[in-house]
């Protein structure tokens, strides 16, 4: 059952268009992403639906309390420098009918109660917003950048933070322009560019629609005409070194580009015993992403 | 919704305690200022015939503490306070909560409003056991100016924090207005002292009205009509302003 629904979303300000067109759903106790470049809409979108913004046109239906049962963690949003990890935690705990332990938060959160919020670094700060957005035991949960600026440790110590919230059955929707935390955090993700939705789909949909194609690159002596027969196998391209290839021991650069099992295929006409230096390179989502949002500049 | 009050309102006494400068500012220089400058200048606490025969720290020092120490959290304190937790989101974040970010505006007006009743008793208070300073001769009607004008005072904060664009801003406009305030008032030289123009233009400012109320209640008469009319009309002006015009994010 969807739990949150954006039908034609638009939103602008002034003659500003901030978003165009948006419309997804999302699923209760899945995490979906909204990923776009900076300024493609994606913060706007969320606001409206935390009900920090009034759409223009549009309709968003939230099937919870938006008050009691969404958390939110926003984008700059800091808190007093002199309040304590532990002092904050109970404050927004005290404000809803059925708190979460915001003890057992902190510890899980990683976090020091006694604290003061100016001596967190980064990722502490992100995290006990994390931990301030779930404190009301929210049934869904809106993230807004979270791991921006972070250094690579805290990002990942985030992102587990995240995956946990989801084993809770708490619905997550995920602010983002990494492509890595989407890839390891998100069930479904909505493209969005320049205000309107690309795609909705899975991590894996969305690299199957940009081709999802495999290339395998290796050095070999072998002939390799035969793959070209293989069904799996699209182009076979040999590197034209002007026999220097054999004469370095190398042998010539071989890309054979494909889909489906494309390296047991090959690997069943020429042992890859005979070949050096084999790799395969896949389609990922930073070229999905790239494929699905044109290289526009925005 | 009354627990989660208790608990932001408990909450912003501590973070206002763990503010040195403003601790320093409001309470402890005023008392501080009376009972030093009280005991150490031998004329304050002589009886002058310019003030009507009663000494320096008496009605009018006394007075003029008790207004630094408002005038100090309703220009400073209160809307430096506010726009910070405006720029950093705080008003924001709240709003997503079942609780209003109007409840943390209340709960800052209210410990400003504690602030100055515990300054204010201080100040009565050490005055009257170190300089012998006399209680106030109308406790009543110092208790209804001292209302009065703090209400006015904390609107004109409001106002300030409703139209400052910065933090800094609301900083440098604060302590800017702060001190032709507080000359006004008689601050330096006594309204008694003033020139008849200066007396006449220092009755409509809100800190004059207020802090001629204060003597009068103290020296035990009745507060003018004039400055009690002043100063509602200033609470009332500054708050219909700030009302309008205050934004939370």
């Amino acid at each position: 059952m969807a739990i949150i629904t954006v039908d034609h979303l638009r939103k602008t300000y002034g003659t500003r268009v901030a978003v165009e067109d948006v419309s997804f759903s999302v699923e209760e106790g899945e995490i979906f992403g909204i990923v776009g470049r900076n300024g493609a809409g994606k913060t706007t979108t969320v606001e409206c639906v935390a009900g920090l913004r009034t759409p223009t046109s549009g309709t968003i239906t939230v099937e919870a309390d938006l008050k009691e049962q969404v958390g939110v963690q926003l984008q700059e949003c800091t808190l007093p420098d002199k309040i304590r990890v532990g002092e904050a935690l109970a404050l927004y705990a005290s404000f809803y009918s059925r708190p979460a332990d915001w003890r057992a938060l902190a510890e899980e959160a990683g976090l020091d109660p006694r604290a003061p919020f100016a001596k967190l670094s980064g990722g502490q700060r992100q995290r006990l917003s994390v931990a301030l957005a779930l404190v009301g035991s929210p049934r869904v949960a809106i993230l807004d950048e979270l791991t921006t600026g972070l250094d690579p440790r805290a990002r990942r110590e985030t992102w587990d933070l995240v995956a946990r919230i989801k084993e809770r059955g708490v619905t997550v929707l995920l602010v983002t322009h990494f492509m890595e935390e989407v890839e390891r955090l998100c069930d479904r993700v909505a493209v969005i560019s320049r205000g309107r939705v690309r795609a909705v789909d899975t991590p894996a949909g969305l690299i199957a629609r940009a081709g999802g194609e495999q290339r395998l690159v290796f050095h070999t002596d072998e002939p390799v005409d035969a793959l070209r027969s293989l069904p799996e196998v699209a182009s076979v391209t040999v590197a034209d070194r002007g026999g220097a290839g054999t004469a370095d021991g190398h042998g010539a650069e071989v890309v054979v580009t494909g889909t489906g099992d494309l390296l047991s295929a090959v690997a069943a006409v020429l042992p890859p015993s005979r070949t050096r230096g084999l790799r395969m390179e896949r389609t990922t989502l930073d070229d999905a992403f790239l494929v699905l949002t044109g290289t526009e500049e925005s | 919704m009354t627990k989660a009050f208790g608990k932001l309102a408990a909450v912003e006494a501590r973070l206002f305690l763990r503010e040195p400068l403003a601790v320093f500012f409001a309470i402890v220089l005023p008392v501080g200022l009376l009972l030093g400058l009280g005991t150490t200048i031998p004329g304050f606490r002589d009886a002058d015939p310019s003030l009507g025969g009663q000494r320096f720290v008496d009605a009018p020092f006394t007075a003029m503490m008790v207004l630094l120490s408002i005038v100090t959290l309703g220009l400073s304190v209160l809307p430096a306070g506010l726009v910070l937790y405006r720029e950093r989101g705080v008003l924001r974040r709240l709003s997503t909560t079942p609780v209003r970010p109007s409840a943390l505006l209340s709960a800052q007006l209210l410990i400003n409003v504690v602030v100055a009743v515990v300054a204010t008793t201080l100040t009565l208070v050490l005055g009257h056991l170190v300089l012998d300073v006399p209680l106030p001769g109308s406790p009543w009607a110092f208790a209804a100016v001292f209302v009065l004008g703090t209400v006015t005072i904390l609107a004109i904060g409001l106002l300030l924090a409703a139209v400052a664009p910065s933090s800094r801003v609301v900083q440098g406009v604060g302590s800017t207005l702060m001190f032709p305030l507080l000359f006004l008032a008689g601050m330096w030289l006594p309204r008694p002292l003033m020139p008849e123009l200066l007396r006449r233009i220092s009755d409509f400012t809100p800190t004059g009205a207020f802090g001629q109320g204060l003597m009068d209640a103290l020296g035990g008469q009745a507060p003018q009509p004039l400055h009690l009319a002043v100063l509602a009309g200033w609470a009332l002006a500054a708050g219909a302003a700030a009302a309008r015009l205050f934004r939370w994010h």
